[in-house]
């Protein structure tokens, strides 16, 4: 299945995996903060509303 | 259509419930059309008669470039909305955007490199559009640490809106150095309406599948992050009136 891509497999092999790559991480830091700010946000306005 | 209602989403609670709607089906798109774009290109598009199997490489650079760019555009609008109106939301998403828009950069220059290497004998040529698009990368590095390195979250938005409108410059600059000086190692523009300038057909959709997978891609993340922004921000002005009751 995989493609043959002759004398140059490593250069067109590396620029995919080098752009997924940081393509992922992009994703999973956004996510992961999105995460962390609404849990903390929640923790906050909870305090706030016992604390009147 | 009423321009007002419009500017109902700068309240940041109706953003918040608009984009909850919006996000999966931004997200469900761009995996779709990222993941199969990239898929054909790889996989089901043939070597080019010139550059062999690097051609492949168009799938991840073309569509990275370009929103490279566009990031920076949408930054500068949503800043000029923030200096003329003062809405907190469009200065948060561009904040969300910079990011974005700085990966999408490193991408274009990383593939430009490799791509170029084996094409041009060179990683790198102090070539008009490539030193344009490494100074528009600085632009992304010094707006992102400018923002955080400012407390007040108005002084802030204030000072990068100015900065985003200088990058602005580069942006465009980016977009036509090669028009502008007819010289350097890099080819005109992939993307054209002359018929006889555009890239061959066959590679041709696989890319606009690939650059419609990249603004997909974009739309969300800056959705997403921008609600981010938005609540952190909220957390912080909770946060101060805590310390100030105090």
């Amino acid at each position: 299945m995989m493609p043959d891509l002759g004398k140059y497999a490593e250069a067109v092999l590396s620029s995919y995996a080098v752009s997924i790559l940081l393509i992922a991480v992009l994703i999973a830091v956004s996510v992961r903060r999105s995460n962390r700010i609404k849990n903390e946000l929640q923790e906050v306005e909870k305090k706030v509303k016992s604390n009147g | 259509m009423n321009l007002n209602a419009f500017w109902e989403y700068a309240n940041p609670k109706k953003f918040i419930q608009t984009t909850d709607r919006l996000l999966p089906w931004f997200a469900g798109l761009a995996a779709v059309t990222l993941v199969g774009g990239l898929i054909w290109g790889f996989f089901f598009t043939p070597e080019d008669y010139r550059q062999g199997s690097t051609v492949k490489i168009i799938y991840l650079h073309v569509p990275s470039a370009l929103m490279a760019i566009n990031a920076w555009l949408m930054m500068l609008v949503t800043s000029l909305i923030w200096i003329v109106r003062r809405h907190h939301v469009s200065a948060l998403a561009a904040r969300a955007a910079a990011p974005v828009g700085m990966v999408m950069t490193v991408i274009a220059l990383v593939t430009g490199a490799i791509w170029g290497q084996p094409m041009w004998g060179t990683w790198w040529a102090w070539d008009p559009r490539l030193t344009s698009f490494l100074i528009l990368f600085l632009f992304y590095l010094g707006y992102i640490a400018l923002w955080e390195a400012i407390e007040n979250d108005d002084t802030a938005a204030d000072l990068t809106s100015i900065l985003c409108l200088v990058g602005s410059v580069f942006a465009l600059l980016s977009r036509y150095a090669v028009n502008f000086w007819n010289q350097g190692l890099h080819q005109g523009a992939s993307l054209s309406l002359d018929k006889e300038e555009n890239v061959a057909d066959v590679f041709w959709y696989p890319l606009l599948v690939c650059m419609a997978g990249f603004v997909f891609l974009f739309i969300a993340l800056v959705l997403m992050r921008t609600r981010t922004e938005i609540r952190a921000r909220r957390m912080r002005a909770l946060l101060a009136r805590e310390r100030m009751g105090a």
